[in-house]
């Protein structure tokens, strides 16, 4: 990154660690802290989209469809996340080579043999010939579905009694008007059910964000990651010789997540207020009584 | 190998009695339920006892946030803002790191020495951790139920006579933890569903001795098979839930029996990774 600091072990302590703390592998860790944000921007509203699907789906008269919406968001109720973010990279990610292989190679050959998982060459994905990015992009992607469908769930019990908590004369006199049921669900109940939809989705979204280490555990090089890797112990045969810094490498991310937490709050506060202009909740009237 | 053999070799394979030595190939489905199985005595040891502790931890909490003085209040907002605001895999990792540091023989604090390498091992370290976290939650949730205690039973309280610790214990705590009651229901399960995650944060599992979702991923690391495994993880796991929803419903009725028909029936809320 500097100049003076082609040759480390000559250097005194200030510029050691400038120099230190601007090494490629650094700036990879820095990078990552960006990998962090954007999943969270890919995430939260795919998430939330998985969510509005699922909950439109459970108030859907056709009984297959209501069931499978039903279902959806139970089916993380009793079951530990974490188990959901090792099963659906994996078995995604087998489900999409055995599809690949039935077209693609000889349908004759099993996928499991003993204790593999074995496709032909041209059903891998991503391909052993992509480049590296387009592997990291996979994985990416997989992680991000692993985190959609556990957070959809979640959303989609929000917003489910959200739209459950629109006062029922509001639709009513929607369809008096004659609103078809597709125009109440544009025209009301959805610009109306954000306000009561607000608490619990702003308690989803801490949860993600907390959630988001966990992109270690799918194999991300993420801010977990670097942290390990660059505050293990380093031997003289590194360019930068340290002890066991992991503990100050942890506090760094603890105070990230920490400062992340407490601006979520501060936004979600002004949004509450923002969103009970004009609502007939207390809230909504206290704000009226004021303007 | 039959299954009651299985049974007895791997039943109790988690808290080290039975064969050492794990299967490496050709899992039988008895296999995977009994080593999944023998794994879930660590999920419900790390929840009871954390649960346990983090309970008495967090009433003391709950009052010291109350208190006017800030010399109270304050050292109990920074802790609940702490546990609260980072996530419980970054506290077990910093826990870890912090303790792998201290001197290996112990601390000696005069009258007796901080056992420093048994911090380090997953029975005590990530009960610690995951006692502190839990207390940070449930404090939230208690603070926010004494705020709610009618003032009306205060006032007849003080009407009757009862002070201090007295009208605490008799008046004010039992109205609390009933009022409390359903959030702390969602607590406990959200605590119960976090213990899958101590031995995937740097605590090591000592010889191969794991919680249910180690063993399941041990062996869908060796099988590359996850629709068993893990199916086997969530069965258990939605049925436990199930106890422990019905053992704290229990206890919601006997908090409301005074009160006919107002023990609403508990549901869990889910929550995430904390």
């Amino acid at each position: 990154m500097f100049e003076f600091c082609s040759d480390p072990s000559t250097l005194e302590r200030l510029p050691w660690l400038a120099c230190y703390l601007t090494t490629g592998t650094h700036l990879s860790f820095y990078a990552s802290f960006g990998t962090v944000l954007l999943l969270l921007a890919i995430t939260a509203p795919v998430a939330l989209a998985f969510g509005f699907a699922a909950a439109m789906a459970a108030r859907s008269h056709i009984a297959p469809l209501a069931w499978i919406g039903k279902l959806y968001t139970l089916m993380v109720r009793g079951i530990p996340d974490i188990v959901f973010f090792l099963f659906v990279p994996i078995a995604v990610d087998q489900g999409l080579e055995w599809l690949r292989s039935r077209a693609l190679c000889d349908p004759s050959v099993p996928v499991r043999q003993g204790n593999e998982f074995v496709v032909c060459a041209a059903a891998k994905l991503p391909q052993s010939t992509a480049a590296p990015w387009v592997h990291d992009i996979y994985a990416f992607g997989l992680a991000v579905l692993a985190f959609a469908i556990v957070f959809g769930a979640f959303a989609a019990n929000v917003l489910y009694g959200a739209m459950r908590a629109v006062p029922h004369g509001q639709l009513e006199a929607a369809e008096a008007y004659g609103m078809t049921p597709g125009q109440v669900n544009r025209r009301v109940l959805i610009p109306q059910m954000w306000t009561f939809a607000l608490p619990g989705l702003s308690n989803l979204w801490m949860i993600l964000i907390k959630a988001t280490p966990l992109l270690f555990l799918l194999g991300i090089e993420d801010i977990v990651y670097w942290a390990r890797e660059l505050g293990g112990s380093k031997t003289s045969t590194y360019a930068y010789p340290h002890g066991d810094w992991r503990l100050w490498y942890f506090l760094v991310i603890l105070c990230f997540y920490l400062a992340m937490t407490a601006i979520s709050e501060r936004v979600i506060t002004r949004l509450s207020r923002r969103f009970a202009r004009g609502q007939a909740t207390v809230a909504g009237a206290a704000q009226g009584a004021w303007a | 190998m039959s299954c009651a053999q299985t049974l007895q070799d791997y039943g109790l394979r988690a808290i080290g009695i039975g064969e050492r030595r794990l299967p490496t190939t050709d899992f039988t489905l008895c296999e995977q339920v009994v080593l999944i199985g023998s794994g879930l005595i660590w999920n419900v040891y790390f929840a009871a006892l954390s649960l346990a502790a983090g309970f008495v931890l967090a009433t003391g909490l709950a009052l010291a946030k109350t208190s006017p003085r800030a010399l109270l209040r304050r050292p109990a907002e920074g802790f609940i803002f702490l546990f609260r605001g980072s996530p419980l895999f970054i506290q077990f990792f910093l826990f870890y790191s912090a303790v792998v540091l201290l001197p290996r023989d112990g601390i000696d604090l005069g009258a007796f020495t901080l056992p420093t390498s048994t911090l380090s091992k997953a029975w005590l370290g990530a009960l610690i951790v995951l006692t502190l976290n839990t207390a940070a939650y449930s404090a939230q949730i208690f603070h926010g139920a004494l705020m709610q205690v009618p003032k009306g039973e205060v006032e007849a309280a003080d009407a009757y006579g009862l002070a201090g610790w007295a009208r605490f214990r008799r008046i004010v705590w039992p109205t609390a933890m009933r009022l409390a009651w359903p959030a702390y229901t969602n607590e406990a399960i959200f605590l119960f569903h976090a213990t899958t995650l101590v031995f995937f944060s740097s605590f090591p599992a000592f010889r191969q001795s794991g919680d249910a979702l180690y063993y399941a991923s041990y062996i869908v690391g060796k099988t590359f098979n996850p629709f068993v495994a893990y199916p086997l993880v969530a069965a258990y796991f939605i049925l436990a839930t199930l106890a422990l929803t019905a053992l704290f419903g229990v206890a919601n009725r006997r908090l409301n029996r005074h009160l006919p028909g107002s023990a609403t029936r508990l549901r869990f809320r889910p929550r995430l990774i904390r």
